[in-house]
C-alpha cells in the first residue's frame, strides 16, 4: 500500500512535535525523575542526593505495610472489576433489548463517568455512612452490622463499591457498543433454533462480547491500580488499620506526607513494573482465546 | 399438518401502517413465493409468521393453532436468511447442530444427524470449518442445512439467494426446489426477483405497498394480470400499458393518436365510451399487418438482440413501447411500419383502480399464435 508522506521532514516533524512534547514533559519526564529518585535518598526540602542503589527496594520489600497494600490493591482490583463489569453487562443487555425505561438509563448511566473520582468519594461516604447513610437504618435494626469506620472489611467493600459504580458508566458504554454490533439476526436465528433469551445470551451474545471485555478487562484493572486515589483519599483515607491503603495511596502518603520521596518513587516504578506484568499475562493468556474467525 | 392461515394482518411501526390487512391461505406442503418491489412489506410478513415481529393486528395460524402470542420457538418453523446469520463462533457443524443441541439431544445422535445432513449439503468435508473461512455459497448451504436439521414444519426464507452471483444461484434454486420435493415442508420464499419466484412457486403472492395484489400460480399471474402493478411487475420487458378509450362501438380502443385497436367483443361490456388502459406484452405483437385488418402503425427507434429474438424500442400513440420479435423482418427505424397485436392477448384494465377489466388468454390460442413466450 502506497501511504501519503512529506517529502520534507520537518514538516512532520513540526506536526509531530507538540504531541512528543507533551508525552516528554508529562509522562517520560517524570517517569525518568521518578526512576532516578529511585535508587537515590532524596532530601525532604530539595538540595542534593544520595545515591543508594537498591537500598529502596531494599527497604519496601521488607515492610509490611507495603505487602499489605499490595494485598489490598490486588483485592480492589479483582472485586471492583468484576462488580463494575458484571453490573455494566446486566444493564447493557437490559438496554440492548430495550426493556422499559432504557432510554432513560442509557443516558442516566453515562453521567456517573463524568463525575471526578473524590466526588464519588464523598457522595459515597454520605450514603454509606453508618449513622446518618441509608444503611444507618440496618443498624438501627442490628446494631454494628455496618461500620465502614471500624471494621476493615465493610470499609474495603465500601472503596469497592465506589469504585466499581464510577466505572460501571464506561463499562455500559463499551458493553451496549458492543452488543449492538452483534447483527440483530444472529439473536433471531437462535431464536428460531429454539433459544430462550438467557440461552441467547449465554450462547451468541456473550461469547460475541468477548472481545470488547477483554479490552474493559485490561482497562479496568489498569485503572483499579493507578486511578483509585481520589476515592479512598475521601472516604477512608487509607483505615481504618491499613484496611483500605491501596497501593497508589500509599505512594502519595509516604511522599507527601511523610515526605519519603525516594521511598514512593520506588513504590511507584514496581506500581509501573507490576500494571505492565498483569497487562501482558492478559495479553499473552486471554487475549488468545477471544478472538474468532 | 402445517398449512398457514393469515387473517387479516397488519403491522404499524408507530403511526406507520407498512401491512394493511393480508389474507392468505398457504396449503400444507405448498411453495409459496411472496414477490414485491423492495420495501413492500414481504419481509415484515414474513418474520411475522417466524414470530420475529409482533403482529399489530390480525391474525396467523399454522397447522390450525393461532400463534400470534407464541415465541418463535413454539411455532415449529425455521428460517434462512438474508446475510445467513451464521454464528460466526461456531463451527460448522456446531452451527447446525445448535437447534438439536438445544432441544438437549444427546451428542451421539446430534453427531449423526450433523453429518448426514453435511452429506445432503455436500459439506460433509467442511465440518470443522468457521463460517468466515467458507465461501458464499457454502455459507449459504450451512445455513439450510441449519434450517432442514430440525425437520420443521415449515420453512421461511427471506432472499436467501440474493447475496449470491447469477450462475450460484441458478444452482442454488435448484437444490431448494429438489429440497421441497424430498421434505415436502410447507414453504414460504420471499424474493424481489421474478425469475426466481416464477421457477421456484406452485403460487406466488404479488405484494405491493403492504397489500396482496394478486395471488395465482405462475403462469395465471403472468397471464391474467390482476392489476396494472403486477402487469407491470411481472414479465422483463414488462408489458406495455397504452392509455386509450373504448369506442362508442365497443369494438376498438382508441389510442391517443386516433388508432383503433380492434378488440374481441367479450372485453366491451358496458364500458362503451370510457377510458381504459390496454396491455399487452412484447411478445405479442409482431410485425406485419394483421390477418384480420388490425393493423396499428409504430414507430421504432433501435432494437436490442437478445438470440432468441429482438427488442424493437418505440412509441405508439405517443407511448413508448417494446415489442419483442422473433421473426427476422428487417428492422426499419424512424418511419411508422406495421404492426399487430394478438387478439386474444389483449388486458384492459381500468384507468382510475388499475384493476384488471376483463381479458381472457386462452393457452390453445397463444400456441396458434406464431409469437413466441418469453420465461422471463
Ligand atoms: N423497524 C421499523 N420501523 C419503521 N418502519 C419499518 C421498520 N422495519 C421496516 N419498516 C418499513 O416497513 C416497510 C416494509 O419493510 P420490509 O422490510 O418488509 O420490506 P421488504 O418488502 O422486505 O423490502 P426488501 O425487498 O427491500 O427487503 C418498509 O417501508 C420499511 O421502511
Ligand atoms: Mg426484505
Amino acid at each position: 500500500m502506497r501511504r501519503a508522506y512529506f517529502k520534507n521532514n520537518w514538516i512532520a516533524a513540526a506536526l509531530v512535535a507538540p504531541q512528543l512534547l507533551i508525552i516528554f514533559v508529562f509522562f517520560y519526564w517524570p517517569t525518568a525523575q521518578a526512576l532516578y529518585w529511585a535508587f537515590t535518598l532524596e532530601q525532604p526540602w530539595g538540595g542534593g542526593n544520595q545515591w543508594v542503589g537498591l537500598e529502596n527496594f531494599q527497604a519496601i520489600v521488607e515492610d509490611e505495610y507495603y505487602w499489605n497494600s499490595v494485598m489490598v490493591s490486588i483485592i480492589f482490583a479483582f472485586f471492583s472489576t468484576l462488580l463494575s463489569m458484571g453490573m455494566a453487562l446486566v444493564l447493557a443487555i437490559a438496554a440492548d433489548r430495550q426493556l422499559n425505561g432504557y432510554k432513560f438509563y442509557r443516558v442516566g448511566l453515562i453521567w456517573p463517568y463524568a463525575v471526578a473520582a473524590p466526588a464519588v468519594g464523598l457522595a459515597f461516604r454520605f450514603i454509606f455512612n453508618p449513622s446518618a447513610g441509608l444503611l444507618s437504618h440496618l443498624n438501627q435494626i442490628w446494631p454494628g452490622i455496618w461500620d465502614p469506620i471500624m471494621n476493615g472489611d465493610h470499609a474495603l467493600a465500601m472503596v469497592i463499591f465506589a469504585g466499581a459504580w464510577k466505572q460501571v458508566a464506561y463499562n455500559f458504554i463499551f458493553f451496549l457498543a458492543g452488543l449492538q454490533a452483534i447483527p440483530r439476526s444472529l439473536t433471531e436465528a437462535s431464536a428460531m433454533d429454539g433459544a430462550g433469551v438467557l440461552r441467547r445470551v449465554r450462547d451468541i451474545q456473550l461469547p460475541l462480547l468477548a472481545p470488547t471485555a477483554f479490552f474493559l478487562l485490561v482497562i479496568n484493572i489498569t485503572d483499579s491500580f493507578t486511578d483509585s486515589f481520589g476515592i479512598v483519599d475521601t472516604m477512608t483515607a487509607g483505615g481504618p488499620a491499613r484496611a483500605t491503603d491501596l497501593m497508589v495511596f500509599k505512594i502519595y502518603e509516604d511522599g507527601f506526607r511523610g515526605l519519603d520521596y525516594s521511598g514512593a518513587a520506588a513504590q511507584s516504578i514496581i506500581l509501573m513494573l507490576l500494571v505492565m506484568v498483569l497487562t501482558f499475562f492478559q495479553f499473552r493468556y486471554i487475549e488468545r482465546r477471544v478472538h474468532y474467525t | 399438518m402445517a398449512d398457514i392461515n393469515i387473517r387479516r394482518v397488519e403491522k404499524s411501526y408507530g403511526d406507520t401502517r407498512v401491512v394493511h390487512g393480508v389474507d392468505l391461505d398457504i396449503r400444507d406442503g405448498e411453495f409459496v413465493v411472496i414477490l414485491g418491489p423492495s420495501g413492500c412489506g414481504k419481509s415484515t410478513l414474513l418474520r411475522m409468521i417466524a414470530g420475529l415481529e409482533a403482529i399489530s393486528g390480525g391474525e396467523i395460524a399454522i397447522g390450525g393453532r393461532v400463534v400470534n402470542d407464541l415465541e418463535p420457538r413454539q411455532r415449529g418453523c425455521a428460517m434462512v436468511f438474508q446475510n445467513y446469520a451464521l454464528y460466526p463462533h461456531m463451527s460448522v457443524a456446531e452451527n447446525i447442530g445448535y437447534a438439536l443441541k438445544i432441544a438437549g439431544i444427546g451428542k451421539a445422535e446430534r453427531r449423526a444427524r450433523v453429518q448426514s445432513v453435511a452429506t445432503a449439503i455436500g459439506l460433509e468435508d467442511y465440518l470443522d470449518r468457521r463460517p468466515g473461512q467458507l465461501s458464499g455459497g457454502q455459507r449459504q448451504r450451512v445455513a439450510m442445512g441449519r434450517a432442514m436439521i430440525r425437520e420443521p414444519k415449515v420453512f421461511l426464507f427471506d432472499e436467501p439467494l440474493s447475496n449470491l452471483d447469477a450462475k450460484l444461484r441458478v444452482q442454488m434454486r435448484l437444490e431448494i426446489r429438489h429440497l421441497h420435493q424430498r421434505l415436502a415442508a410447507t414453504s414460504v420464499f420471499v424474493t424481489h426477483d421474478q425469475i426466481e419466484a416464477m421457477t421456484l412457486a406452485d403460487r406466488m403472492v404479488v405484494m405491493n405497498q403492504g397489500n396482496i395484489e394478486q395471488v395465482g400460480a405462475p403462469s395465471d399471474v403472468y397471464d391474467r394480470p390482476a392489476s396494472t402493478f403486477v402487469a407491470s411487475f411481472i414479465g422483463s420487458p414488462p408489458m406495455n400499458l397504452l392509455p386509450g378509450r373504448m369506442t362508442e362501438s365497443g369494438q376498438h380502443v382508441e389510442l391517443a393518436d386516433g388508432q383503433h385497436v380492434p378488440i374481441p367483443t367479450a372485453l366491451a361490456q358496458g364500458r362503451a365510451g370510457r377510458p381504459v388502459t390496454l396491455g399487452i406484452r412484447p411478445e405479442d405483437i409482431r410485425h406485419g399487418p394483421a390477418a384480420g385488418g388490425s393493423g396499428l402503425t409504430a414507430k421504432f427507434d433501435f432494437l436490442e438482440e437478445l438470440g432468441m429474438g429482438r427488442l424493437f424500442h418505440g412509441t405508439l400513440g405517443g407511448q413508448d413501447i417494446i415489442m419483442h420479435a422473433t421473426d427476422k423482418t428487417p428492422p426499419v427505424f424512424g418511419t411508422a411500419v406495421d404492426i399487430a397485436f394478438d387478439p386474444s392477448r389483449l388486458h384492459l384494465f381500468d384507468v382510475e383502480t388499475g384493476k384488471r377489466l376483463a381479458g381472457e388468454s386462452g393457452r390453445a390460442d397463444k400456441e396458434q399464435w406464431s409469437g413466441y413466450r418469453a420465461t422471463a
